[in-house]
Order: C-alpha cells, then structure tokens, then sequence
C-alpha cells in the first residue's frame, strides 16, 4: 500500500487511454506499454486482494511479502533503470515462494515438536483444554433458551420450571416477570430484544462463549449455549488464570504449568493435552542417531538407496543409449513411429503406472504370472530378492523414455564431419562410440544423470506404490521393509508408525537433502574434467 | 508517470472499494448477508466418499428446513482424519466432520474437536453409540449409524450352518467343493479388523478395559493366549484358508462368483450380493479359542471442529437436526446402515441388517484412544508374516510384536 504507483496502475486515470501525451512523457507510449499496463494492472489487482484477504485473516507475513513484492514488481516495470530486473523478477519471485519457502519452513519445522499433541498455538491449546474440561453439571435441567439484547450487550433468557429468567454475563439468572412464553420459549421481554435464528447466527462467537451466572453462587456454575435455541448448566473442572499462565483443577486445586516441552504440566507430572508447538533445538536431528528404533535397519536400507538409485541410473541410461543409438541411425524405417511409441511409458503418471505394475505383478492374480508365465506363482512383490529385482525393471520401464530423449537430443547435436572424420581415419564402428560418441555424448548428458540420480534417491512415490516398502523385516521396531528406501523409512516412521511427527520427518528429510546434495556436488565436479576434451 | 495527489487519493479509493467488494463475496459473507432472508450462512461438511450419496438429500433437507447452506467437500476416507488434524489449525478444516469414531482420540488430543452437548436426546441412541462418540467422559459427536462385520453365508452353497466351531465352518465350507472356504479378506499387511473376532475368540483383545468398558493404553493381546491365536493364524495360513494376496476387492468378487460359500464381511458389502441376485444369510463369527468371537463395533458420528467459524449453525445440523428421528430415519432410507437412533433402528426389518446387529451385540467398541494408531501397522505387518510363514516360529513373532507396540505407545 505504500507506493502510490502500485495503486495508480491499477485503476489507470481515462486521460491515458485516449492517448494524449502527459507533461512528463518524453515520448509517445507505444502499444506495448499498453499491454505492460494492462498485465502489471492486473498483477496489482490480485496482489492487492490477497493484501486484504490476508490482512482480513491476521496473516502479518503474507501480507509483508505482497506488499514488497508488489512493490518491486512495479518498480521493476516502470524504472527505466530497472532492465534486468524486468526479466529476473518473475523468476524471482516464483523461486522464493515454491523453493525457498518451503526449505525454509521444513527447516524451521525440523527445530520444533510440530506433530500429534502439539498440533497448534499456545493459545489454540488454552483453548481446547478450556473447552474440554467444562463439563455439565450433574443433574442440571435442560433450558428453553433465548439470546437477548439490550444495548449491544447480550444475555440469555430461560424458562425454568414456567418461570422467565433473564441474565447477562455480569448479572446472575433472575426472574423477569412480564415476559411473553410461547411454546415453551421466551419470545417477549420488555426492555430487552429477542434475537432470531437470523440474528444470532450472525453472532455465533459471542453467542458460544457467553456465559451467565446460574446463582449468585460461582459453584452453581454457569448457563452456555451452543446452538442459541436450548441452554445447558456447565462448570470448568479446570480454569485458566491468566496472571499466573496455569491451568488450576477447580475440585482439587492442583496447578499445571507450562513447560518447555509445550503442554501444562502439574508437579506430579501428569500432563494436560493437547500442548502446543515449541522449539526443541536439535533434538530432532540427534534422535536420528541415538533412537535405538530407527537405527536398527537404517544401515540396510541406506545400502539399497544408494543400490536402488545408481541402478535406476544406470539401466535406464544403458537401455535409453542402446535404443537413442539404434533409432539413430538412418537405415531403420520407420523411426519416427518408433520414437513416439517408446516415448508413451513417459507420458503416463509415474505413480499410476507403478499402481498398474503392483497389479500386474500380483502373486496369485497378476497379469505377469497368470498370462505371461501360464499360471506360475512367481513372488514378484513378496519375495525380498525378487521385490528388489521388480523396482528396478518397473523403473527401467519407467525411466527409460527420459534417457532415450535426451540421448536422442545429444547423438543428434553431434557434428557429423567429426564421425566422418573419424571413419576416413579408419575407425570401426565401435571405436567411433567408444572415442567420439560417448565422451561427446556425455558432456552434455553426464549432469543429468546426476540429477537423475538425486531424483531417484528420493523417488518416494514408486516404491510406495509398488511395494509399500514390502515385504517388512521381521521382528524390526519399526514397520519397514526390504525395499524401503531412506525416504519412504522417513514416512514409515514419521507417519504410519502411530503418531504424526513432522518435527522428526523434517529433520531426517533435511539429512537425506545433505547426502543427496554432497553425492551430487562430488558428481558436478567430476563432470566438469569431461568438458574438456 | 507521476500522477497529482487526488488521482491517486480517488484511484486508491476505487481499488480498495472493489477489492473490498470481491473480498467480501467470499470470507465475509456471513456479515453481509446478515439480514438476508435465506442464506445465514454457509457450513462446510467433510464427508468420505462411502457416505457422500446418502449425506446429500439429508442436508438438503436441513437447508429447506433452515436456509443454512450446506457445503458438501468429498474426502477419501483414509485421509479424512489426518486431513482433519493438520488442518483444522489453520482455521481451513471444516466446520463439521462425518467419520468413523475411531480418530476420536486423537482429534481430541490435538485440540481439534469441540465438545457437544447431545441433552436429553442421548438417552435415545444406543449406549454402544454413545459409549462411540465419548472420549474421557465428553460427548463430542452425533452417532449416526453402526457397523460391524459378520459371517454372510451362500445360501445357495450351504443351505444351512451346523458348525459350532471355527475349524468345523472351514471344513463344512470345504463340502461345498468351491475354491476358496471361509474368505476372510488379506492384503500384503494382512487385515486385523478383519481377523479380530478370530482374535478375540482366543482371548487375547487389543487393550484390557476398565470396568466401565474403557480401554486402558495396557497392552492385552499378549500372553499364552495372543501366542495361540499366532499359532492358529500360521494353521490357516498353510491351509490356505488366509491367502494375502486375497484382497477385499477379490474376496468380494470371489464370493460375488460364488467361489466360496462364506465370507467375513460387513453391511458395505452385502448390497452387492443382494443386487447379484445372491440369496445370503447374516450369521455371526463361531469361535476359534473356546471364547466369543467378538468383531470391532465401530459408530460413525457427526462431529464439530473446535475451530469452526460457525458453531451455533453446526451444532443446530449436528444436535437439533442429525440427531432426530426424522434425519436418522431419512439417513436409514439412503444409506441402508443401522441407524444409532434406538427409534429408528426398531423400524429397521431387514434381516441382512438384523443379522449384523446380532453379531455386533457381544461386539466390542473399536478404541479410540490415541494408542490405537501405534498398534495398527505393527499388528497388521506381523500378522501378515505369520500368515506368510516368514516368521519363522509364530509365538515368537507375536511377543516382539506386542514389545514393538508397547514400547511405540510409551515412546509416543
């Protein structure tokens, strides 16, 4: 909202569109400053509803980072000093909302207890427990309710026993004697306005949280309604006070307060739920290591990880290369019939086909065994061995289209006077792949090998679907399996394993993030001695 | 470019005006709508797609009763409750939740669900129901409807039962010369919900209860008893009467093909049979271990976010409206379930659905407290190893199953 100009081009003045030339213009607009406008308009447009639809919700942040941003883009656009800017902005901006953003929050994540029981604000949990522990009390009869008004102050009117009682929050229940009884229910008192259904839905926070004294007496408890029509007598088993910040049980006394793990705590140690999300340091990171129930397969499956990636890698390369080579040469007809039809694995949903392959591969009902092989029961996905063996053919089938396209793309950049060159000095066709094809062909392909590696590092979404990470070690702490790899251990046993624990799964994803990023940055610097040949 | 102030004061006007304007079509709706004779609002329901169908014409009927706008958003049922905890927080959860009661637990150890107060009413619902939707002595939910599974038998296979016994069904099954016997669906974690009433017929239930019939978090399925249920697994196992590659949809339609004269199913499936023509009977479980054979009753309730921006309108759908006979009634009608309405359940004279309720009767209530989520992945993956015969000695596999579990609910 602080720059005038961010406003101004949303709501452009009428002189503009007609086209005269202001004062200050050098120059005429030419038609694409129009069309400038007319986007950077509509950015405006959006950025300054977000603006209010966030700040309507309190959300301080996101309404900071709209603000700057809408900020920087209107400078970026109208600055005539401003040129790179005009092309790195978007760019930008996309890269700090979809990346930094979200790294930056998982590792704030992996700092605090966020999980099952600190769910939430501190505040959200003063609330449940305030809420939970109000309980009705025994015996208490059930009152025809009304929601008066009078003055903007709310009261409840209730019919107890053919007498009208009428009470604020600061004025116990007392008899109102002139007021109207309609079918059981207040529908007159003079002095007050009687709220309609209408009415008291438009008031629903105030409404829910009013409380009206039964008696004089505070131990008598309360009236409370929850849907305005019918009122109930409620007395807190646990008050919040909030000089001290404690919870204090009304019946015994005892005092809960809060603790650094975040939940009230009592001094004999029972703990109040649901507790809320605090900083835990590094605790998350070091129970990777020291908890004895994570560190028992942990060896095992990091093994078949590093197995299982520089597997997918190097099938899919092998079988992409050999099919990019054969389709490349010139004599075989119909190539490019070929081409597109090896290319549909690739079009398909990864994470379906891995689905359609778990069916197919099923022991008992599966395609593979039932049609292929006549009938055998062969344990594709029981088998550990054999589940192993299935991942990597699924993702070669999976992965080769990707190798074949960009093998295809790199055999086709290359200089045919350099092969010709090499074939008038007498090489063969195997040395000509051997010493000009590859190393050729693998400047440009090596750094995407490594990507392809870092990605099936943590290619969660085929062993989940194809295997669940099964068949299960037997007798382990935790429920993970001999094709488990690091990521799916990390779901497994942030998620399916009882409770929720995003703390602890953020943590280990950032671990599994440092090895992913140091096996990639030694791959890098191995590939820059292949660019100079 | 520069502009002189009042252009900018009026365009700077204009564009607050309308933003304000499109702004308040969406979350402000309520306030100013206020006077509006028909809509007071809207409330947003999550339902999971078993039960979208027959929620439908109920809200419906709700909105033509009270001009309430119902929001129908359609969840899968596995995520429902998980989607429900992380989102609740963030004030874009729902304001009402129809589900299983056996995430109760855990929703009211985040804080996310509110407490209701059901009155007078909640001596109309069966104490089973109730016992469903209460968690440490507070109401927080309707009960709408209860479920259970059963024994359904191929009338046309086996006209009629004589077995008193587990193992005497499996053999009189195996008269009918069909390919499988008993179905009792698998799947590569196996299924212990399913296998429960064979579990319990050993005496070995998933936690000890108190004497008021609540779950304590003391483990129970141990013991000499939880290792000869172990034991019997593995016996069915080899005798191919488990099969883990035998999932629910292919226990379903291996039954619907009349390759097995029994199956232990629930009401979810039975409409199934009945529409293929299939002349079935309801029985309940025999016994496998001498004891009972109790399967899990679950309650699926309505329930109210502890964060919702509309708590009079949604307790008035969940309390003053779902909780009548007339709803129940209409729930009955469109979704063929037993209602947990005493009153409306009397009416119900289907004998598929009596049939079920009389095996729910020894029933006992699924556990809804947050332990339970520790149990489950261990318990299935396990019992699919014994079944298997990848655990080697079973009654062993079991103990380090149960240390497994006690130690995940002490750690938690």
């Amino acid at each position: 909202m602080s720059d005038p100009q961010a406003v101004t081009t949303a709501a452009p003045p009428p002189t503009l569109g007609g086209g005269t030339v202001t004062p200050h213009a050098r120059r005429r607009p030419s038609p694409g400053f129009f069309v400038k406008l007319a986007l950077v308009a509509t950015v405006d447009a959006l950025g300054v509803y977000g603006v209010l639809a966030a700040a309507a919700v309190a959300s301080w942040g996101i309404v900071a980072f709209l603000v700057l941003a809408l900020v920087v883009v209107n400078w970026a656009y109208f600055s005539p000093r401003a040129l790179p800017a005009k092309y790195l902005v978007p760019g930008l901006v996309l890269l700090l909302v979809y990346q930094i953003f979200t790294m930056a929050y998982t590792g704030w994540v992996a700092f605090t207890n966020y999980g099952d029981g600190h769910n939430s604000t501190k505040q959200d949990a003063i609330a449940s427990i305030a809420e939970q522990n109000e309980t009705r009390v025994e015996g208490s009869p059930t009152l025809p309710l009304s929601v008066v008004e009078r003055d903007g102050e709310l009261g409840f009117a209730v019919v107890q026993e053919g007498v009208v009682e009428v009470g604020t929050a600061q004025q116990p229940l007392a008899p109102a004697p002139d007021a109207t009884v309609e079918a059981g229910r207040v529908t007159a008192v003079p002095g007050w306005d009687v709220l309609q259904f209408v009415d008291v839905a438009g008031r629903q926070d105030e409404v829910t949280v009013l409380r009206v004294p039964f008696s004089d007496d505070p131990a008598d408890g309360s009236v409370r309604t929850q849907d305005g029509s019918t009122g109930y007598v409620f007395r807190p088993t646990l008050a919040y006070d909030e000089a001290t910040d404690t919870f204090v049980d009304t019946v015994d006394g005892t005092t809960y307060a809060p603790s650094d793990g975040g939940n009230f705590v009592s001094a004999d140690g029972t703990v109040l739920t649901p507790g809320w999300r605090v900083g835990v340091g590094l605790d998350n990171f070091t129970r990777a290591f020291t908890d004895s129930r994570l560190s028992g397969p942990f060896v095992q499956i990091t093994a078949w990880t590093f197995a299982f990636a520089f597997l997918s890698v190097v099938t899919t390369f092998a079988l992409g290369l050999f099919l990019a080579i054969v389709f490349n040469d010139a004599r075989v007809r119909g190539r490019k019939v070929y081409r597109s039809l090896l290319i549909l694995p690739y079009a398909f949903p990864g994470f379906l086909s891995a689905l359609v392959w778990r069916g197919m591969l099923n022991e008992k009902f599966g395609f593979v065994n039932e049609v292929l092989l006549g009938g055998a029961q062969v344990p594709w996905l029981q088998d550990p061995w054999l589940a192993k063996v299935s991942i990597v053919l699924v993702n070669l089938w999976l992965g080769f289209p990707y190798m074949f396209l960009v093998c295809t793309g790199a055999l086709q950049s290359i200089p045919a006077d350099t092969i010709e060159a090499a074939r008038i000095d007498g090489a063969g066709p195997a040395r000509i792949l051997r010493s000009v094809t590859l190393p050729l062909l693998m400047v440009s392909v090596a750094p995407l090998l490594i990507s392809s590696f870092a990605f099936n590092f943590n290619n969660f979404s085929l062993i989940y679907m194809l295997t669940g990470g099964g068949p299960n070690f037997v007798g382990t702490p935790v429920v993970v399996g001999h094709t488990d790899i690091l990521i799916s251990m990390v779901y497994s046993v942030a998620f399916e394993s009882g409770t929720k624990q995003y703390g602890l799964a953020s943590a280990l994803s950032i671990l599994i993030f440092v090895v992913v990023g140091v096996v990639s940055w030694l791959g890098f610097r191995r590939t820059r001695t292949l660019e100079e040949i | 470019m520069r502009r002189s102030i009042p252009t900018t004061a009026a365009a700077l006007g204009l564009t607050l005006a309308l933003a304000a304007c499109s702004s308040g079509s969406g979350e402000e709706a309520e306030a100013t709508t206020e006077g509006a004779a028909t809509a007071e609002g809207t409330l947003t329901m999550w339902v999971d797609d078993t039960r979208i169908t027959e929620m439908e014409p109920v809200v419906a009927a709700f909105t033509a009763k009270t001009g309430v706008e119902v929001e129908l958003v359609q969840k899968a049922s596995g995520d429902i409750g998980k989607d429900f905890v992380a989102q609740a927080p963030t004030g874009e959860g729902p304001d009402v939740i129809v589900s299983a009661h056996d995430g109760l637990g855990e929703w009211v150890n985040n804080g996310v669900v509110a407490p209701l107060e059901l009155g007078d009413q909640a001596a109309a619902f069966s104490p089973a129901a109730i016992a469903g939707v209460t968690y440490d002595g507070a109401t927080y939910g309707t009960p709408i409807s209860i479920e259970n599974i059963a024994l359904v038998r191929n009338d046309a296979l086996d006209p009629d039962t004589t077995a008193t016994t587990f193992d005497e069904l499996v053999a009189e099954a195996k008269e009918a010369g069909t390919d499988f016997s008993v179905l009792i669906q698998q799947g590569d974690a196996s299924d212990p919900y399913h296998l429960y009433p064979l579990q319990t017929s050993f005496g070995a239930p998933v936690f000890e209860s108190t004497a008021d019939g609540s779950y304590t978090d003391t483990l129970a399925l141990g013991g000499e008893a939880g290792d000869a249920f172990a034991a019997y697994l593995a016996k069915l196992g080899q005798e191919q009467v488990l099969d883990l590659a035998i999932d629910g949809d292919k226990a379903k339609q291996a039954f619907l093909d009349g390759q097995a004269p029994y199956i232990i199913t629930g009401p979810w499936n039975t409409s199934a049979f009945l529409e293929a023509g299939m002349e079935i009977s309801v029985l309940p479980v025999p016994s496998a271990g001498g004891e009972p054979a109790q399967p899990f009753v679950g309650v699926q309730g309505v329930f109210v976010s502890a964060k919702s921006a509309n708590p009079v309108l949604a307790n008035e759908l969940v309390v003053n409206f779902l909780a009548t006979e007339e709803a129940q009634d209409m729930l009955y009608t469109e979704g063929g379930r037993m209602p947990a309405l005493t009153a409306s359940a009397e009416k119900v004279d289907d004998p598929i659905l009596q049939g079920f309720n009389e095996a729910g009767a020894t029933g006992a209530p699924m556990p809804a407290i947050p332990a339970m989520s520790s149990v489950w992945a261990s318990w299935g993956a396990t019992q699919a190893q014994i079944v298997g015969g990848q655990a080697g000695d079973p009654a062993s596999a079991w103990e380090a199953m149960v240390g497994t579990i006690q130690d995940a609910i002490d750690q938690a």
